[in-house]
């Protein structure tokens, strides 16, 4: 399922500068593995080795944030993964 | 470039080269400062006396280490995270023009479901491997581990051996092991230049280690080392070293900035003797950085910090100085001209102190006020070469 995914500033260093792209999944960790498999080395930098969401990113799904990766994603839902304010 | 190998001035120095004063041979020294905000180059002129800055590299990136490969004169690694992102290494094997990213970063291996596993949070230091070994290179992190790469750093282990001693340690009774607000740092990692399979890792709040398999098994190094905040002031590890360094003219010379003291230790011997003890009392030995001479075993320098009362930890009485030993640690000189004079209340980072290999040698020295400073006489005077610069995490120096 194409998801929409908006990411904030910190992360487009991956992805030639575009604020949005388009990814598959139906869940945060399918979709995460799609844009590592798009943008090698993002998944990294805003998910720890233990698959935990880095602690000053925040993944919201349409309206809700998200807590860890199993977290699914319904059709037409927006994702943003954003950088916190308490990681400034 | 009159000759096209270059030798990396680090905390320790690496093997001299002597210096043509003659002029036929000018060398340049190249200072490769690790910012919180980003990596910066400031190039110095023939006399190491202009200093031009260049634009950072990764703006805005907490870049902790920034060094180059001596071995190739070519690639440099950068360790880097950001508030947000977690920790990587860029790497650059075109006097860096280009940048690419390591593509498997230091990283903990993912534990079972269920399971509550580690994090890296950054990488601390990077070294590189031994002259018979291209392509190797070390890392230290935050918290406590120790990551080997055997392609240049393009992608990276755990040393499982050093990981799995570290957990039986911790599982001695009295806990040694005690996080400290830098988090546990993995801060230096020296490599025996007559063996690729020795090495010494020193860690905060720790203690100092040694392997002679690369990795495999390791013992503690700590004897005659103090750690008055544990209830056994004299214990075989968890000691609060802050940098360790190898003289690069005998290796098997080490000196070592702890949180209580400077110490020296001459191989095969294992005790450490305090010569801190002689520096002035008003002064103290509490520090953060150490350096080595690149040629002669018995200079050394420090850069004393308050740790008196609640610990400021800044140049005590407002007095920044750098002190130098020529005879291992038993007598010790000041050298402060060019300093403040007063409300000079300056903190230098374990990282953020070095030389390079010329004769004299030069030193350099960046504080969390964002200066530079230099040194053209092995620290007797010093002079500010950057200023406003973000907090300097790491130098490194740099002779072309």
């Amino acid at each position: 399922m194409p998801v929409k995914v908006y990411l904030s500033s910190h992360v487009r260093s991956y992805t030639d500068g575009q604020a949005e792209v388009t990814a598959e999944g139906g869940n945060l960790a399918e979709l995460m593995l799609d844009l590592e498999s798009q943008y090698p080395g993002i998944r990294f930098r805003v998910i720890d080795e233990q698959d935990r969401i880095r602690p000053h990113m925040n993944f919201f799904v349409g309206n809700e944030l998200a807590r860890d990766l199993q977290h699914l994603i319904g059709a037409g839902e927006r994702v943003h993964i954003l950088g916190a304010l308490s990681g400034g | 470039m009159a000759e096209a190998k270059q030798t990396t001035g680090t905390r320790s120095g690496s093997r001299g080269i002597a210096a043509v004063r003659s002029g036929r041979v000018r060398r340049h020294v190249d200072l490769l400062v690790a910012t919180r905000k980003g990596a910066f180059v400031l190039r110095g002129d023939s006399l190491r006396r202009a200093w031009r800055i260049e634009e950072p590299h990764f703006l805005g990136h907490e870049t902790n280490h920034l060094t180059s490969d001596p071995r190739d004169g070519t690639t440099w690694l950068l360790a880097a995270k950001t508030g947000h992102l977690g920790p990587t290494i860029f790497r650059s094997t075109d006097g860096r023009q280009g940048w690419s990213e390591a593509r498997r970063p230091p990283a903990f291996p993912k534990v079972s479901e269920g399971q509550n596993g580690p994090a890296l949070d950054r990488v601390f230091c990077l070294a590189p491997g031994h002259a018979s070994q291209p392509g190797v290179w070390w890392a230290g992190s935050v918290p406590h581990a120790l990551f080997r790469s055997e392609d240049g750093g393009v992608s990276w282990e755990l040393v499982v051996g050093f990981s799995d001693y570290l957990d039986g340690l911790r599982q001695q009774k009295p806990p040694r092991f005690f996080p400290t607000p830098g988090g546990a740092i993995t801060h230096s990692i020296l490599v025996d230049p007559r063996d690729p399979n020795h090495l010494y890792v020193s860690l905060s709040t720790g203690g100092s280690f040694e392997t002679a398999d690369a990795g495999a098994s390791w013992r503690p190094l700590n004897q005659g080392v103090s750690a008055d905040f544990l209830p056994d002031p004299d214990p075989e590890f968890g000691q609060d070293p802050h940098c360790m360094v190898l003289s690069p003219a005998d290796p098997d010379r080490l000196y070592q900035q702890n949180h209580c003291g400077v110490y020296r230790l001459d191989r095969p011997a294992v005790r450490w003797e305090r010569i801190g003890r002689n520096l002035p009392a008003e002064v103290g030995d509490v520090g953060f950085p150490i350096v080595a001479h690149p040629r002669d075993p018995d200079t050394v320098w420090v850069f004393p910090m308050d740790g008196t009362s609640v610990w400021p930890r800044t140049a005590p009485g407002g007095h920044p100085a750098v002190f130098r030993s020529r005879d291992g640690g038993r007598n010790w000189s000041r050298g402060a001209t060019g300093f403040p004079t007063a409300h000079g209340w300056l903190t230098v980072f374990r990282q953020a102190m070095t030389c390079d290999t010329l004769d004299p040698v030069g030193l350099y020295l960046g504080t969390t006020t964002g200066e530079v400073w230099g040194s053209r006489d092995e620290g007797e005077s010093w002079r500010q070469v950057a200023s406003h610069l973000p907090p300097v995490l790491a130098i490194e120096a740099l002779v072309r």
